[in-house]
């Protein structure tokens, strides 16, 4: 299996990320779709690496991998504090900004 | 594991193309299931199939280590992270189907397309060659060459993201605390509270309209009459107290009774 197809086996997963972000609204739905995309990334990333022969495509896997979990940990407080204050995990429902 | 499939002979790599496929469609069906179901438990299932044929991609190319750690902390800690907030916020929230910007469905659709074709042409102009076996770099194996690799070239970052986790592990605390806006009642407080209240006794079972406490009163019902299942059926043998059809009367008495004067003598409760 050359890397090729993984990596647009990656490229479909990121875009398929990236359209779930724009149409949910569920923000829960939403980060999953972002770990979704960083998923993606990570599997271009580990092909990149196979493809060259060393591993350092592996260790910045590894990062994203841990980057992703500091993400979703901050994240998901914030959407817990969300929810304490406003009863919804609507991204239509936090406009407090808006205008 | 990853060497022998690296160098394999023509029926391993039979066996990986076909692996290959089905964990393929499988992730992208998965994936588009993800944000087509409207409620977030099932986006967090279908992710989690997105994260284990992921993670068996990993261990076909080469990188057992980072197949167990996409297994150990993204399906394992991460997507139970996601479990548990849905479980706190409501497991039955589903998204609303309504578009609030009009034509945004379409849009995200065209934008998708557009991105995904850059991003194909991209692949397309690289020079993307066939996959070399890792095994200078792998050194005895996979698990110590990425050891050398984190631990030398890339320590300063490996370091960075030991502060990110401490950061992160500090926000969350800082996020998820609650402050108390009214100061804690001390037990003193509470005993002047009930004292005050009139009634020292427990208040009744719920569902009991009783109008004393004492044990052998039977329950009123909705409607006003008494339930002889709530007193206790030895007391009436024993003497201790007027059989239940004998008192019912008298209850219904103090029943209509008590309508007319139930505010003002909360105190009667503790009586009997």
């Amino acid at each position: 299996m050359s890397p090729v197809h993984y990596v647009a086996l990656s490229v479909i997963l990121f875009v398929i990320g990236t359209v779930g972000v724009l149409v949910r609204r569920n923000a829960i739905v939403i980060f999953m779709c972002v770990e979704l995309m960083l998923n993606a990334c990570n599997l271009a990333f580990v092909a990149f690496a196979s493809m060259h022969g060393n591993l350092d495509g592996q260790v910045i896997a590894f990062f994203v991998m841990v980057v992703a979990a500091a993400e979703v940990v901050v994240g998901l407080a914030i959407l817990m504090a969300i929810y304490r204050a406003r009863r919804s995990a609507s991204v239509d429902d936090a406009n407090l900004l808006k205008y | 594991m990853s060497h022998t499939l690296a160098t394999g002979t023509n029926t391993d790599e039979v066996a990986r193309e076909t692996i290959f496929w089905i964990l393929a469609i499988a992730s992208i069906s998965a994936a588009l299931a993800m944000i087509l179901v409207r409620r977030a438990v099932h986006c967090a299932m279908m992710l989690a199939v997105v994260m284990l044929a992921l993670a068996t991609m990993y261990a076909m190319q080469g990188a057992p280590f980072l197949a167990f750690v996409q297994i150990i902390v993204y399906t394992g800690a991460v997507l139970m992270l996601f479990l548990f907030v849905i479980m706190l916020i409501g497991i039955s929230s589903e998204d609303s189907v309504t578009e609030t910007i009009k034509g945004q469905r379409m849009a995200a659709g065209l934008v998708a397309i557009g991105f995904f074709v850059i991003l194909i042409l991209g692949i397309g102009h690289a020079a993307l060659g066939p996959a070399t076996p890792a095994t200078a770099a792998n050194g005895t194996n996979n698990l110590s060459g990425l050891a050398t690799l984190i631990f030398t070239t890339y320590v300063f970052p490996f370091e960075v993201t030991g502060a990110l986790l401490i950061t992160a592990a500090l926000g969350a605390m800082v996020l998820a605390h609650r402050e108390r806006t009214t100061p804690r009642p001390t037990q003193r407080e509470l005993a002047a509270r009930r004292l005050e209240s009139g009634h020292m006794a427990p208040d009744p079972s719920p569902g009991v309209y009783a109008l004393h406490d004492a044990a052998d009163r039977p329950a009123l019902l909705p409607d006003g009459s008494t339930s002889d299942l709530s007193v206790s059926t030895t007391l009436a043998p024993r003497s201790v107290t007027d059989a239940p059809a004998i008192v019912r009367p008298q209850i219904e008495q103090e029943a209509i009774s008590a309508e007319s004067e139930r505010e003002p003598t909360p105190s009667g409760r503790a009586d009997a």
